[in-house]
Order: C-alpha cells, then structure tokens, then sequence
C-alpha cells in the first residue's frame, strides 16, 4: 500500500525531542506528520532516566538551553504533569573529596552568575537534605531546578497533545530534495510524505537521517547501562550524583567512565547510572560497566548494599564531538532542520529545542542564539567517501 | 572454584548430560536452584514425608538417581544461576547461594551446559489473581512437592499435554476434578496422528483414568470467568468456535475451590540470551551435537524447545558426548549415540505436533475486559495496554515502557504472554541480562575484587 501525503513540515523521530519539535510546530499553526521507523519512544527515549538537569552543565549555550527548557518543562508540568510522571525533586550533587567540594562549589558560583539557583550544603546538613547518604562525605550542593520525568510516557503525551499525524513503523529511506537543492519531503516505504520542510530528530540515527539528505553530520552513540532495583518506599529524595559526573560527561575517552547517579521513582525502583563507553551499537551486558556502576551507588547510599538489582539495560546517547546538540537551519540543504545530538540531556533540552526548531520553521528570532548549536559546524573528513 | 563442565539446571537433561560427560572422565559440576536433583519433572516430595516415589517415571528417576550418586559428578543444590559470563580463560558462572539469595559465589568452566527448562503460560481471565487459582504446573509441583493438594474440588483448564498428568494425579490424590477443560478441538488430533503415534500409549493411560476417576472433559472450551470475593468459588466455562471465539449462550457455572490452569510453556533461554546465543523463535538453537552459536556453550532439554523428559533426556544425553569429545579436542561420532538421536527425532516431531495442536484460543486477547489485570506486579489492567495502545505504542516492548507491564518482580515471565495477547502482537523473548534479582553489594563487590590493583588495572575507571 503505498499513499502520498502532503502538510507543512515532517519531523521524523517520534521519541522525546520529535515529539516537542511536533508539539511547537503545531502551536505555531503548522500541520505536522511525525514519521518513525519504530513504535513512539522506540530510541534513546526509552532507555534514559529522564532527567531535566541544569546541575550538570557549565555556563554557556547548553545551560542557556537548559533554563529555557525546564521553564518549559513547568509550563507542560501544569497541563501534563502527571501523565508524564512530571517530579520537580531537585539533584543533589555530592563531593567526596575535601578538594571536589571546593571544586564544586567554585562551579557552582559560575552557574548562578548564569541564572541558576545552586545551594551548597555542607558536611553536617547533608543528612537533612538526603537522610539515607553515607556518612563522611565533606559537601555538596543542592539544584532546586532539577527535575525528573518519564521520557517514554511523556513523548508518548506530547505527541498526542500536538495533534500531529502519526506514522510508526516507516523508515525514512531518503529526503527527497528538489532539483535546487531544497527538500521537499521524504521517501518512505509505504509511500511519500511531502512537505516543504523536514526536522531530523532521530537522535544516535541523526548522522544517518544526514546522509539520506547527503550532508554530513557526525552523531555518535555512546554507550550507557541503568542498574533498576526492586521497588522501595522513597528512601532517596533528588537525583544524587556524584561531583565527577561533571567530568566525565565532557570526558573525551572511549573507554569506559563511570560516576555514581542515583535516584528514586515514582513507580518504586531506584535507577542506577551512569557509565559511558564509546563501543557503536552493541546492547550486549558490560558486567564490568553494572559492577562499576553498582560500586558507585552503594559507596552513596551504602543501605543499597541488600536492595536488589531486578534488571540492567543499555541505552545509546547520541552525542557530536563538541558535546553540543545540532539545532536549527542546515544552510547546505534548504528546508532541512536538525534536532539530534543531545546527549545524555535530550530529554531535558527536548521542549526548549522544539520551540527553537518551531521559531525558525516560522522564520521569526529564535529565543536562544543558534550559532552555537549550527548543524553545518563540522567539517567533512577529507578522507571519507561520501557517504 | 574450576571444573570442566558447569551444567545449570538438575532436571531430565541436565542429569543426563552430566552422567554422560562424567562417564568420559570429564569433572562435571551440577548446579541447580533446587534443595534436591530432580527438576520439576522428578520432583521429589520434601525429605520426611515418607512418599519417596514420585508419580513420573518412577523406575527412570531411580536408575537416574542411583547413577548420579554413584558418580564423581559434584552436584550442587540451591545455587540460583543469574548470569555467566565470558571471559578470555572460559566461561564464568554466577550464582546466589542458597534460600537467602545474598552471598554469590564463581564457578569457572571449559564449558556450560545450558539445561534451564521451560515455565508455564497463563493467559489471563477475570478473576484470575484470586487466591484458589493456581498454575496447572504449580498444582503438579504441589503435588509431587509434598503431596498437598490445592483444593477439594479443582477445575484444570487451558490447554497443552500437562493438563492429563495434572488432571489425572489430582484424581489419584483423591482431589475431586470438576472436569478437564482443553481449548483444543480432539477434531484436530487426526492429523498429528501419525507424529504422535508414540504418545497414544501414554495419552491412552491418561484417559482410562481419567474415566475411572470420573473427570468430565469438555473439550474446546474455556474458562472465560473465576468467582469469588477472596477467594475461589467456581468458574464459568463457555464453548468456543471454530476461530477460537466464545460461543454465545454456552456459559455455565462450575463451582470448585482450585482451579489449575496452564496454556502451555515457554523455554528458559535469559542465560543464554545474556551469553548472546541465538534463539530460533523462543528456543536457544543448537546443532545436531547440542551445540549452541557460542563456543563452549551448549544447551538441551526445554530450553532449546519444550518436548517432554524423553527428549530431554536424549539431548541431554547427546550434548554431555559432545562435550566430552570437544573438550578433549576430538571430533564426536554421531553413530556412537545413534539411540538417542532417534529418540530426538521422535520428539522433536512429537513437540512440534502437540504444540500446533495446542496453540493458544485465537482471540484471546480481544476478550479480556479493561478491568482484568494483567501484570500483577505493576498492576497493569488490560485498559491500560489499550491505552498505551492507543499512545502509538505498536509492539510489546513500548507497551511495557509506558505501562510497566513486566517490569516489576516477575520481569514478566508471568505476564508478557498477556500482555502480548492483548497488545495484538506474538509474544516475542524478553532480554532479561540478570537471571534473577541480584543484591547491588555482590556486584560492587565483584568490582572491587576485579579492579583491585593485583587482579587488573583499569586506569581510566580511577577516579569516580
């Protein structure tokens, strides 16, 4: 069966940043076909905690997009907050170093200067705030503005709140490009959807989708593992990680980093992250990355020692080399848009990427300045083949 | 520890491959989940309650069990297996010890045998978590277990070979067996004839008594309803259809206060998925010598396709050879165990036959009520799988994500089969990386020990 579809712009991905670029394009007045190779969340979506975070970020475009974001974030809370397990628990990041407290706390000013509220907390309040933490730990400091949702459920919401058509199960095999170069739609399958513009919100698959447009973008996947417990009552109160996260989130290793990230649900189980490996597409179990990552949690919360871990699972990030998501216009192949390469944060940056993609579908000013986010930034390698 | 050969799992195929290999002076280490050999099939009933013949294959468990203890095979009772691990110097199996479950210890082998048998189905039904409703599998391993019965008068319903020796030895316990409900049409048994042929002797010994114990049997219906408040009271029945639907106006009450129900079983593959074996379907796939894709991995009995102890104990029997030759850097020859292969073959077809004749009721699905829980872990009813459904959730595994359907203790072995049924989609294997729940403190533990400075540096894990 193959159909031809006409609207205004086709976003292809229907995981959590598809899903608000569909929801902002449609505020604005457009008609939206989402369009996926899978069911919705099929992706990284899937696999992450669902973190909305500014703890983990250090002043500049990316914490921009963060505060933008969870201001967002709030707004959909009001409609949506319980659909999608909206929870504005705050994160708590601990030292465990006399000279990581320092460390942090001087990263911490430099966040505020930026807009972000960060409490530091010191040895003999640490308790008050997270009872259940080990004892001896020199500091930390407290983000009120973290929060956490469920990344499947909410994609699943706000692709139905944006009232966008829904394709699952359709690969987009090419992005049909005009004889002057602009795209006009893209080729599926089962048929063609036509539209003047196309968003590539395909996350570890955007350097793909890319090259079905014949331009170039070098999304990646790295690797992480989540360690899921049985159920608890709440014991653990923020997302609590530990202050080398920062570090490794920006580490440029391929091998295997590991830092301690714990926090509680609202179904129960406590989610234990966070390793990074740079190892392609393999999902297969890394007993070395689960041991590391159940070593950090119980040296946080050490009541942990007798919970039981009831299932591991591996997810894929989809990160560029400068660590920075492509956002916006892609000047090589006019109507083509990139939303892809967020990282670990996409869930968090998801709302603030799709009101921008949203403004410059509509050709008004984007809220953040997007050159730092321009999809065009990274040169082609000069030995690859085109790909 | 070391050995040669770790076989997971003391059932049929398990004790068969261990007695095989061992004969051929391999050192074989046994390891099983139970207090006792046996697996659910040789189940034996608790030490110190006198009846010490099981009702299955008496004279088979004594050989069975007389050999085992004649032999240096080192059996190892309550080791509950939750992962193995490959390494550069062979293959590592985890396991929990005992009842508590919280100390893990190491066993390192040459080679693993993989004989972790099948667990029941049960498609679910309104009133189908009440107490009083057990699995047709679970009333067996009461039974065989301690001789305790699980009502006065019980329903057996579903479908599948097990429901004849449930039925027939809870009328031989004295149980009051209200009537054996089958889905299956017996209009369909002419054409497995000939691949059952072999079963008919058996299957012929089930229906003398079940007619000596006066166990109606309603063939092609179904249980649609179970009654009660807090616990069972009876159930309803209903004819089907030829298209596997409810017919109209055939429902009647049965009242009883067990019912034991069971669609059929599924093989134990979470190891070997964990190992990265291939699956064929549901089942690990293995060669002619029970081999499965990865080196020093082997598998037989239920997990590579549920077929009854006869088969198992004949690739049982087939892949302790096999390992026995390859360890020892020889190829195996197939004639020498040419009695078994043709047992194999039998119940290979013998498999396939009884598992087309006894699919599950077409449809199931679209007759459970929104109320009906399906996933008792995360209380998940079938209103909510529509829901998500209805979300742009199209197969099992988004199902699960934006309901949690299967993510709580059971990891859904009890539940996926119905959730899949009413996501309208085939069941597919779950990738489950941990066999059973393990404590967070063995694994940080293990990392300790394997990152410790004399074991293996690993720089670039230093900081965190």
């Amino acid at each position: 069966m193959s159909e031809s579809l006409t609207c205004d712009v086709v976003v292809v991905g229907a995981g959590m940043t598809g899903a608000a670029c569909a929801l902002y394009a449609a505020r604005a007045g457009l008609d939206v076909t989402v369009v996926d190779r899978g069911p919705v969340a099929g992706g990284t979506t899937g696999a992450g905690e669902g973190n909305l975070l500014v703890s983990d970020k250090a002043p500049g475009p990316e914490l921009d997009l963060a505060l933008l974001s969870l201001r967002l974030w709030a707004e959909l809370a009001a409609l949506h907050g319980p659909d999608v397990e909206y929870d504005a628990k705050g994160g708590l990041v601990v030292a465990e170093t006399p000279e990581a407290y320092d460390g942090l706390r001087a990263f911490a000013d430099a966040q505020r200067a930026a807009g972000v509220t960060a409490e530091p907390v010191p040895a003999d309040r640490l308790h008050d705030v997270e009872p259940r933490l080990a004892p001896g730990l020199p500091g930390g400091v407290r983000y009120p503005q973290d929060a956490q949702v469920m990344p499947a459920l909410a994609a699943a919401h706000l692709l139905r709140a944006s009232g966008a058509r829904l394709l699952t199960g359709r690969e987009v095999t090419r992005v049909l490009r005009a004889r002057d170069g602009a795209v006009r739609g893209v080729r599926t399958p089962r048929g063609d959807v036509h539209a003047p513009a196309v968003v590539n919100a395909v996350g570890t698959w955007g350097g793909e989708l890319a090259s079905r447009a014949d331009v170039f973008l070098p999304v990646m996947p790295r690797r992480g593992f989540v360690l899921v417990t049985e159920p608890l009552p709440p014991r653990i109160r923020h997302k609590v990680y530990a202050a080398d996260y920062v570090a490794d989130v920006a580490g440029e290793t391929a091998d295997l980093l590991t830092s301690p990230v714990v926090e509680g649900t609202a179904a129960g189980p406590v989610l234990v992250g966070a390793s990074r490996e740079r190892v392609g597409f393999d999902r297969s179990l890394s007993l070395p990355a689960v041991r590391a990552l159940a070593a950090g949690a119980t040296r946080l919360f050490p009541f942990l020692s007798d919970v039981r871990a009831l299932r591991t699972y591996a997810g894929f990030r989809p990160y560029l080399p400068d660590h920075l998501p492509a956002i916006g216009p892609d000047r090589r192949a006019p109507g083509l848009f990139h939303a892809c390469g967020h990282e670990g944060a996409g869930i968090g940056l998801a709302p603030g990427t799709g009101l921008l993609i949203a403004q410059a579908l509509t050709g008004r000013t984007p809220e953040l300045d997007l050159a730092p986010f321009r999809p065009d930034r990274f040169p082609r390698p000069a030995k690859e083949a085109a790909p | 520890m070391r050995t040669e050969l770790a076989v997971i799992g003391a059932g049929p195929a398990g004790i068969a491959a261990a007695l095989a290999a061992a004969r051929r002076g391999i050192r074989v280490t046994l390891v099983d989940a139970a207090p006792a050999p046996g697996g659910q099939y040789f189940r034996q009933p608790a030490p110190g309650l006198g009846e010490s013949v099981p009702q299955h294959g008496g004279r088979t468990w004594t050989r069975l069990r007389d050999a085992l203890a004649a032999s240096p095979v080192d059996v190892r009772p309550e080791h509950h297996v939750w992962c193995v691990e490959r390494e550069s110097g062979g293959l590592t199996v985890h396991a929990l010890l005992g009842p508590e479950q919280r100390a893990s210890v190491e066993l390192c082998a040459d080679a693993v045998l993989l004989a972790t048998g099948g667990y029941e189905t049960v498609l679910p039904f309104p009133g189908w978590t009440l107490p009083g409703v057990v699995t047709a599998g679970g009333a067996q391993a009461l039974l065989k277990g301690g001789l305790v019965t699980p009502g006065g008068t019980v329903v057996v319903a579903g479908t599948g070979p097990l429901l004849l020796p449930v039925a027939t030895g809870l009328a031989a316990a004295g149980v009051r067996v209200a009537a054996l409900v089958e889905s299956t049409h017996p209009a369909r048994l002419p054409r497995h004839a000939r691949a059952l042929a072999g079963k008919l002797p058996e299957a012929a010994g089930y229906a003398a008594r079940l007619l000596r114990h006066r166990v109606p049997v309603l063939t092609r219906h179904t249980v649609v309803r179970a009654h009660g408040k807090d616990r069972l009271t009876g159930v309803t029945v209903a004819a089907l259809d030829a298209r596997g639907r409810v017919r109209p106006a055939t429902e009647r009450l049965l009242p009883c206060d067990a019912l034991a129900v069971g669609h059929g079983m599924l093989p134990h593959t979470d190891l070997a998925e964990s190992l990265g074996c291939r699956l064929d379907g549901h089942a690990v796939a293995v060669d002619a010598e029970q081999r499965t894709d990865v080196p020093g991995v082997w598998a037989a009995g239920e997990a590579t396709g549920v077929g009854g102890a006869a088969l198992a104990l004949a690739e049982g029997h087939i892949a302790g050879r096999s390992v026995a030759a390859r360890l020892r850097g020889t190829t195996p020859d197939p004639d020498a165990w040419a009695p078994a292969a043709r047992v194999r073959a039998r119940g290979r077809t013998a498999a396939a036959a009884l598992h087309a004749l006894h699919g599950p009721p077409a449809h199931w699905g679209e007759g459970v009520p929104d109320d009906t829980v399906i996933c008792r872990c995360e209380e998940v009813t079938a209103g909510a799988v529509r829901e998500a459904l209805a979300l742009g959730a199209g197969d099992t595994r988004t199902v699960k994500l934006l309901t949690r359907a299967g993510m709580g203790w059971c990891q859904g072995r009890m539940c996926a089969p119905g959730v899949a049924a009413v996501t309208g989609s085939p069941p597919a294997p779950a990738r489950r990386p941990f066999a059973r729940p393990v404590p967070l403190g063995v694994l940080a533990a293990q990392h300790h020990r394997t990152t410790s400075p004399e074991h293996r540096p690993r720089p670039e894990e230093g900081s965190p």
